[in-house]
Formats: structure tokens, sequence, C-alpha cells
């Protein structure tokens, strides 16, 4: 019995650090082709309209918004799920207030108390038009969210013609935004 | 004299004599050969002044504005400061891999030269591990991301560096984080180099100990530092974000802090044998694999390292070698060491073997948390994030058991212990504990961290009066109080100040979760007030720095009507990188940090007000007051006669009687 308690201490170790390894290989190999995006999301309902929510807005920050306010833009508005305890969140605030001069941008706090994601818009300059709380992350599910930040493109009418789950900046804006504001 | 070209030579040549030191004395050694295997401390200390004197060519290409070589002129400008340009070498990718190897080096020069206490053919094979080693890394720096790289033309000016970078803090942090990761090489060696022989025993255990302690007192440091960095630099009022980066040196800690303590077992006991071994081939390899995560870019991380895939090939090559080939020769040496040791689960042994229990959990919980997210992706395609509430309701837990068996573990005795007379001995501290856990729910709220807080003054309590209870005090005279003091091992004292350090810093960790902080837009001279105290927003004005534009604000704080301070909190614009900082201001009385950012302007004229965050954060200092304890505690039974000396000498002339 001893024995085989060795031999699980020792394989064990072996074996956990091959696995790692393989995966480890081959998200380096798929990165390299492109095929894995350790920031990139599949999201099931780009060209589809946008579901119907209404949520409350932030204390200090204004009402929330409904589907049918977003619908009835004129513009196209890009919709910003965020939250005040993830990371890529604060790192992605410079490039959204530099988008925020080209296009609006409608933020949504996502699984956040109110009170920490207002102090967390307000810290360097709000780059929001308008923000909303979804304060259990409901709103989220319909939109087929699964972590912050990430980013809708909502053409004027309600489709969604675009979506982002890394971290926005000028690169991506221009690079994956930009060409399809003009075809609106 | 000191070009880049010398540079680039200097470490080829090192590259070159890793490789040797690699490989003669392991022949040497197979063919019991004392002259080959003699050659390794030379060869050692030879690479040394080689790297040594490639790193100081780095240098010197920053100090002297050298932009002709790619890494400064991406790194560096001539207006940078002095001591920024010095730190500044091992603030980019290239760099910090020369530092890096550098530190090897040394790991390598420190076993030649204090290493004469052990036995030729282990202190042979221990170099040519980390001859090993440092060649790959080397050969990495070399290959893949060389320092000297050239430009041509050269630019007039560099382009600088992140200003959140430019911070003392900033520029010695990882220099030490690194002497704490790359010193875990060492344990992980004379892992190594035990398994070829075949052999552990007590005196290996002795001989292993002092280089994982001294390892784990900078990886403490490193941690504790870059942890304050986060906390006044970052101006977010947090300190630890559960974040890839900050994991990667967390899990090297656990394991590393697991081995310190299975270490004390094979050396008093020769129990614990095989896992010690491979705690030691984990710990290492998991300081390897957190630089390989961090800068392969497989990780999301605000630590953005530049991430070439590319590169995280090669260094997977590598890993796949020294850690593969570790866990393999362990796979097939380890059953054949044997174990001595019965243990009674009352005992010394019993509670530390508690302690490696406990602690390869809560490393197990945060590898599984920082590794979930990459594997989900991977395998089903979904993207998710692990954040904070996982790792705070899974590790927190396992904590509690931890903090109560600190308490209880230095007083049992090895071998066989006796329930009721050890806590006889902890009668004291066990009432402590009670008022301290009336203290708690007096000032703390939530269920754990009142928990943690009376377990922290129990932890703290039970050393000290461990501590006293073994100098004599109440039941033996003054003088024998004083002899006892003498007598008392060094690292008796080295392991209750360890412990006082980490209840210091639980106690910190509690005091935070209590912080209360306040975002609020106000006119010059309007007062807030936050938990009992009153701030005032008296002035702000602008000024102009050397390289950026400031927004000073003067934030006036008065408890009672009695002023406690003035905070001059700023926020700067640095213009060359269009990149802005916030300057925290922080008033500590050691129980207590104001913590004040002053943010956004808003409105003109009259009407102009301006977005202030004030925070409050109860024993935020000891946290990191704690680690340096801790790190003290260790140094301190680093000094002990008993590590310095090694093994009785009898150990050494049997072990050469084998070789």
């Amino acid at each position: 019995m001893n024995a085989t308690r060795r031999g699980i201490l020792t394989a064990v170790p072996i074996i956990g650090a091959g696995v790692l390894g393989v995966g480890f290989w081959r998200m380096l190999s798929d990165m390299r082709s492109g095929a894995f995006d350790p920031r990139a999301i599949k999201n099931p309902n780009v060209g589809k309209p946008i579901p119907s929510f209404a949520m409350p807005g932030l204390p200090g920050l204004g009402d929330g918004f409904t589907d049918a306010e977003l619908r009835a833009q004129h513009r196209p508005v890009l919709v910003n799920f965020f939250a005040s305890w993830c990371i890529p969140c604060v790192a992605e605030m410079p490039g959204l207030r530099a988008i925020s001069r080209n296009m609006p941008i409608w933020g949504i706090a996502y699984e956040d108390k109110p009170e920490n994601a207002a102090g967390f818009v307000q810290r360097d300059g709000s780059p929001y038009a308008r923000v909303a709380s979804d304060r259990h992350g409901r709103v989220a599910i319909d939109w087929g969210v699964t972590g912050v930040p990430e980013s809708f493109l909502v053409a004027p009418g309600g489709r969604i013609i675009w979506h982002g789950s890394a971290a926005l900046d000028p690169q991506i804006y221009e690079a994956e935004i930009r060409p399809r504001l003009a075809g609106l | 004299m000191f070009g880049p070209e010398q540079g680039h030579f200097a470490l080829a040549l090192a590259c070159v004599l890793a490789l040797v030191q690699f490989a003669v004395p392991l022949w040497g050694a197979n063919r019991r050969d004392a002259r080959l295997v003699g050659l390794a401390p030379y060869l050692a200390v030879s690479q040394l002044i080689a790297l040594g004197y490639s790193f100081l060519c780095l240098v010197m290409c920053a100090v002297s504005d050298d932009f002709s070589v790619q890494n400064v002129a991406a790194n560096s400008a001539v207006s940078k400061p002095l001591l920024y340009k010095i730190t500044g070498v091992w603030g980019n990718h290239e760099g910090s891999v020369l530092l890096w190897t550098l530190i090897l080096a040394v790991c390598g020069g420190a076993v030649s030269l204090f290493g004469r206490n052990l036995p030729d053919i282990l202190r042979g094979r221990v170099l040519a591990i980390l001859g090993g080693v440092s060649a790959g890394f080397q050969m990495f720096c070399l290959l893949t991301s060389d320092p000297f790289d050239r430009v041509f033309p050269a630019p007039m000016d560099g382009q600088g560096m992140n200003p959140l970078l430019q911070d003392p803090g900033l520029a010695f942090h990882p220099p030490i984080l690194y002497t704490g990761y790359v010193g875990f090489a060492v344990p992980f060696a004379f892992a190594v180099a035990a398994l070829i022989e075949g052999r552990v025993d007590a005196a290996w255990g002795r001989w292993v100990r002092p280089w994982a302690v001294a390892a784990w007192c900078f990886l403490t440091c490193g941690i504790a530092l870059g942890s304050w960095w986060s906390y006044y630099v970052l101006g977010w009022g947090g300190y630890w974000f559960w974040d890839p980066v900050e994991n990667a040196s967390l899990i090297p800690w656990l394991t590393g802090t697991a081995l310190v303590h299975s270490a004390i077992v094979v050396e008093k006991r020769e129990g614990l044998k095989i896992w010690t071994v491979l705690l030691a081939i984990a710990t290492f390899s998991f300081s390897l694999s957190g630089t390989f995560l961090v800068r392969s870019g497989i990780l999301n991380s605000v630590h953005a390292f530049a991430n070439d895939p590319a590169r995280g090939v090669f260094i997977l090559a590598l890993l796949a070698i020294v850690i593969g080939g570790s866990l393999a020769l362990f796979a097939w040496r380890a059953p054949s060491l044997t174990s001595t040791g019965l243990f009674s689960p009352i005992s010394r042994e019993g509670s530390l073997v508690l302690n490696n229990i406990l602690l390869c959990s809560i490393c197990a919980v945060v590898v599984t948390g920082t590794m979930y997210p990459p594997f989900m992706q991977l395998l089903a395609g979904r993207t998710i994030s692990v954040g904070k509430p996982f790792f705070d309701a899974a590790t927190i837990p396992l904590t509690l058991p931890l903090l109560l068996a600190m308490g209880v573990g230095t007083a049992l005795p090895w071998k066989r212990a006796q329930l009721a007379r050890t806590f006889s001995h902890l009668y004291a501290a066990a009432g402590i504990a009670a008022i301290g856990l009336v203290l708690c729910f007096w000032k703390l709220s939530g269920v754990l961290p009142i928990a943690c807080g009376a377990l922290a003054i129990w932890v703290i309590a039970a050393s000290a009066s461990d501590v006293l209870r073994r100098i004599g005090i109440g039941h033996t005279s003054a003088q024998g109080v004083w002899e006892r003091m003498k007598h008392l091992p060094r690292s008796s004292w080295g392991a209750a100040l360890a412990h006082i350090g980490a209840g210091i810093t639980v106690l910190g960790l509690c005091g935070m979760s209590q912080a209360q902080h306040a975002i609020v837009e106000v006119h010059i001279g309007e007062t807030r007030s936050l938990a009992g105290d009153d701030w005032t927003l008296l002035d702000v004005h602008d000024y102009i720095g050397p390289n950026y534009k400031a927004m000073q604000a003067d934030i006036a704080i008065r408890h009672n009507g009695k002023l406690v301070t003035i905070l001059h909190p700023e926020k700067r614009d640095f213009t060359t990188q269009s990149q802005t900082t916030t300057e925290v201001a922080i008033h500590t009385n050691f129980i207590t940090d104001l913590y004040g950012v002053v943010g956004d302007r808003h409105g003109t004229g009259k009407d102009t007000t301006y977005v202030l965050r004030l925070h409050r954060n109860p024993l935020a200092p000891w946290m990191w007051l704690g680690g340096l304890v801790m790190a003290i505690g260790g140094a301190f039974s680093l000094s002990d006669r008993r590590m310095r000396i090694g093994a009785p000498k009898r150990a050494a002339a049997r072990n050469m009687a084998r070789a």
C-alpha cells in the first residue's frame, strides 16, 4: 500500500505538469495562428436585435436607460459592460475616454454595488454618455455577456452589429468599429 | 570599456561558462573525478563575473544615454533622473531577463563561496544544476530578447519611461522579488542533486534550509513591497487584486513557506523526505512558470509585458526541460528514498504536516483560480473571469485552521506530545485571544474578519508566550532569564518573530476589511465627513514639474474640531507620454491611514468643483509591517549558528566515504 501511495505521489506531479504543459503549448501555437486569443469571446447575439431591459441609474450619474431608449437613437451607440472590481476595466478607461470623443458610449455596471460603480466611473472622468446599473447581472445574461469588460456596437433601431471582449482602445476602434460605422 | 558590444560578448561568454559549469561537474561526479568536480566553484564564480560585467555594461549604456541600443532608446530618455536611468534597466522585458540570470549567477557564486562545508560531490552537482538553468535563460536572453540589440540610425532621444514606474518603491521591487523567485533555484538544485545521488538525510535538510529561508525572506519582502506600491501609487485604495501576476508571486510563496517548514522535519526527524524534495522542485517550478505565463500573454493581466508568443514558445521549451526533467527524475528516483520517521498526529512534526497540507491547499486554490480562465477558454471556448469573490471565499476558510495551528504548533514537542500539558502552556495566550475576540466583536463587523482578527491575536500571543516560557519568565531569576535568553537558539526567536509577523499582517488585512471610503464632489472650502473625520478642501493650485503639469489640492482633516493633518494629493499630466497619474497623499499614525486622492475638476469660476476620493484605512500599514517582521524573523533564524555551521562533521565524513 505504501508503494502505491508513493507511486501516486511521484506520478501525479509529472502528469499534472504534463497536462499544463500541453495546454500551454496548444494555447501558444493557437495564439500564433490566431485561433486562440485569450481576450476574445464569441457572442451569439451579433446580428440580432437587442434584448429588452430597463435598468436604474447610478447615484449622481442620472437615470438609467431602457431598450426602447437605446433603439430610438439615431446614431450608433457603443454599449460597454464594466465593473469596478474588474482590473481590465481599469485599464480600459483611458481608451474609452478617447473613443467617447468620436461616438457615444453607454455604460452598464455589471454585478456591482451602485456606489462602487459610480465612484469608479467618476474616478478620472466618465467616458459614458449614459450609465445604468445591472446590479445582479440579469441584463448581462440576456446580452450574452460572459465577463467584463465587453462591448457591443448597436446600430440605430437596436441591432447588435459588433461585439468585442477585449479592453477597448483607439486601435481597436480604428480597426474594428469605425469601418462598421461607415456602412450604417 | 563598458560598451554594448562588450556587454553582449560577456553575456555570450557567461552562457558558455554556464554550459561548462553544467556539464563538467556532472560528468566528473559520475566518474568520481575530484578534479573535475572541484572545477565547479571556479566556473560558477567566473560565470558570475562575466555576467556581472555584462549587466554593468547595460547599466552604463543607460546612464550614458547610448540610444544606439534599442532597449535604452525604447525605455529611457535624456531628461530621466539618474536613479531611474539605472533602475529602468530592469523595468523592461530584456533587462529584467538579464537581471534574472544575474541573480541566478549570484546564487551560484554564493553556493561556491558559502557552501564550503558541503561535500564536494554534492556541491558540484548543485552548481551544475544551477549552471544548466543559467545557461538556458542566458540563451533565451541572447536568442529572443537581446538587451544589447542596436538600432541604426540611433535616435536623438529615447521614448522615455512609463511615469507610473518612476517610483523608488517600484525601482527596487523587481530585484528583491526576483531574488526571492530565483533564490528557490538553490533548494531546487539541492533537490535534483539529492535525487541524482539517491539520498536525502538530516544533513541534506540542514543544508537546504538556509537557502530556502533566505529566498523566502526576499520573496516575502518582494510581495509586500509590490502590494505597498499598488496601494500608494495606483491610488485605488486597494492592496491586492488577485491579478495573475500577483498570484504568480503568491503561489511560490505558499509552497516556499511549506518547504521552509517541511525541511525542519527532514532535519530533525528524517521524515517527509520525498515531500520536501517535491516541494523544492515545485516551488522553483512555480517561480519559473510565473515568469513564463506573465511574458507569454496567455494570462490577462494589467501588468503588461511585451507579449510575444514566439518568446513564449522558447520559455515553454525551457520549462519543459527544467520542470519536466526534474519531475521525471523525481518519479524515477523518489520511490527509493526511505523514510524513517514514525509520526504521531499530536506532535511538532504532526503540526508541521498540517501546516503543509493547509498551505498546499491554499496554493491549489490559487493555482486553480489563476489557470481556470485560460483552460476554460481552450477546452470549452468560453471566456470567464475569476476574481476576488472566489479567492476570498476559498482561501479564508483554509487560513483559519492554519492560524489556529500556528499558535499550537511551536508549543508542541517533537515525537509525542501530551495535549493537556501543551494546553497548560497556552492558557495565557488563549486568555489574550479571548480578550482579542471581544475587542474584534467591538471593532470589526463580519464573521470572517472577527474570526481572523481573534486568531491573529492568538498567533501573536501564543508565539510570544512560547518564547517567554522558554526563557523562563515567571519561574526563573532575572539572571537565569538572561542566561536562557542567550542560549535560546536564534531559530526559535526567528520562528516566533515570523509567526508574530504573520499575525500582524492578518490583523492588517482584517483592519482593511473595515476600510471606509467616499467619493465626493466639493467646492473649495466645503467640508465632508467620513467616519468621524471632517475633510475640508482648502485650496487647489496648479504647478509645473520637471516633466509634468500638476494639480495639487490641500485637504485639511479635523477630528472633533482638532486639526489632524493637511494632505496634498496631486494629479499629474505627463505630456510626452500623454498619461495621467495620481499622487496619493497618505497620513498615517500606524493605526489608521487617511488616504486622499484628487480627481477631476468640473465647471469654471465660482462653480468649480473637484472630485475627491477619501479613504479611511484602519491598520493598513500593518499588512506590510507584518511582511517585514516575517522577513526579519527569517533573517534572524538564518543567523543561527546551527544553520551556518551546517551538519556535524561526522555526517559530512560519512557522505564523503559513501561518495
